[in-house]
């Protein structure tokens, strides 16, 4: 990992275009700003990480599980 | 082509209808290639990869089940998947089914946007406060509300 030090209002570049500046710190909060193209998605790490278990999990379905189910929801 | 599917055993496909997935979905980065199928008898669909039988995603139309849901898709999202029309557009949320069946539950934070015209697709990651990955399906009985 890649161990940089900043100050507030400074800034890293992660390539040509995305921007992370430091704006506050209050105790162990530190609040940052990112400036990236649209096409680039962000997220708080945990929510990532909550929908890669999610599918994860998605996919322990059982087939004969299903089988049962199916019988529940006839279509009308 | 003939696939492997998880639900349906071997499926013949055209491949007009297979969907790219050009950044996978978060954990399946590499899965790009799925079809969806439906089930039998329910209103559930399977997206299923082409390339690995055991990656199979039951799908259900969260709006039937969830009268308040609602989901703004952003410019971002319109132009990633070159939707132009409301009639492009087929949303479905993912099931972690479980046993009992009655507890299983819905995906609501990250629904997967399917462009029906140019088959494309994505799993968006909402940004909203009000979803999470694991909404129950069902309402729990009242009697057991009332423990």
């Amino acid at each position: 990992m890649l161990v940089l030090t900043r100050k507030i209002k400074e800034s890293i570049m992660i390539g040509n275009d995305i921007e992370i500046t430091v704006l506050a710190v209050d105790g162990d909060q530190i609040k940052l700003g990112i400036n990236a193209p649209k096409q680039v998605e962000i997220h708080r790490k945990e929510v990532y990480v909550n929908i890669q278990q999610a599918n994860n999990e998605a996919l322990e379905t059982k087939v004969d599980h299903l089988a049962h189910f199916n019988k529940l929801f006839k279509k009308e | 082509m003939k696939i492997q599917t998880k639900f349906h055993g071997e499926v013949q496909l055209d491949t007009e209808n297979i969907y790219t997935f050009q950044q996978g979905m978060p954990g399946f980065l590499n899965e790009k290639k799925f079809i969806l199928l439906e089930l039998d008898d329910s209103p559930f669909y399977v997206l299923q990869s082409i390339t690995k039988a055991a990656v199979a995603f039951i799908l259900v139309d969260p709006f039937k089940v969830y009268s308040n849901y609602e989901v703004k898709l952003s410019d971002e999202v319109l132009e990633e998947l070159q939707i132009q029309s409301e009639q492009d557009v087929a949303l479905f949320v993912i099931l972690s089914v479980k046993e009992p069946f009655e507890t299983s539950t819905a995906n609501l934070i990250a629904p997967v946007i399917l462009n029906q015209t140019k088959k494309m697709g994505k799993q968006h990651i909402l940004k909203s406060e009000l979803y999470h990955t694991q909404h129950a399906l069902f309402e729990p009985p009242v009697e057991q509300e009332v423990k």
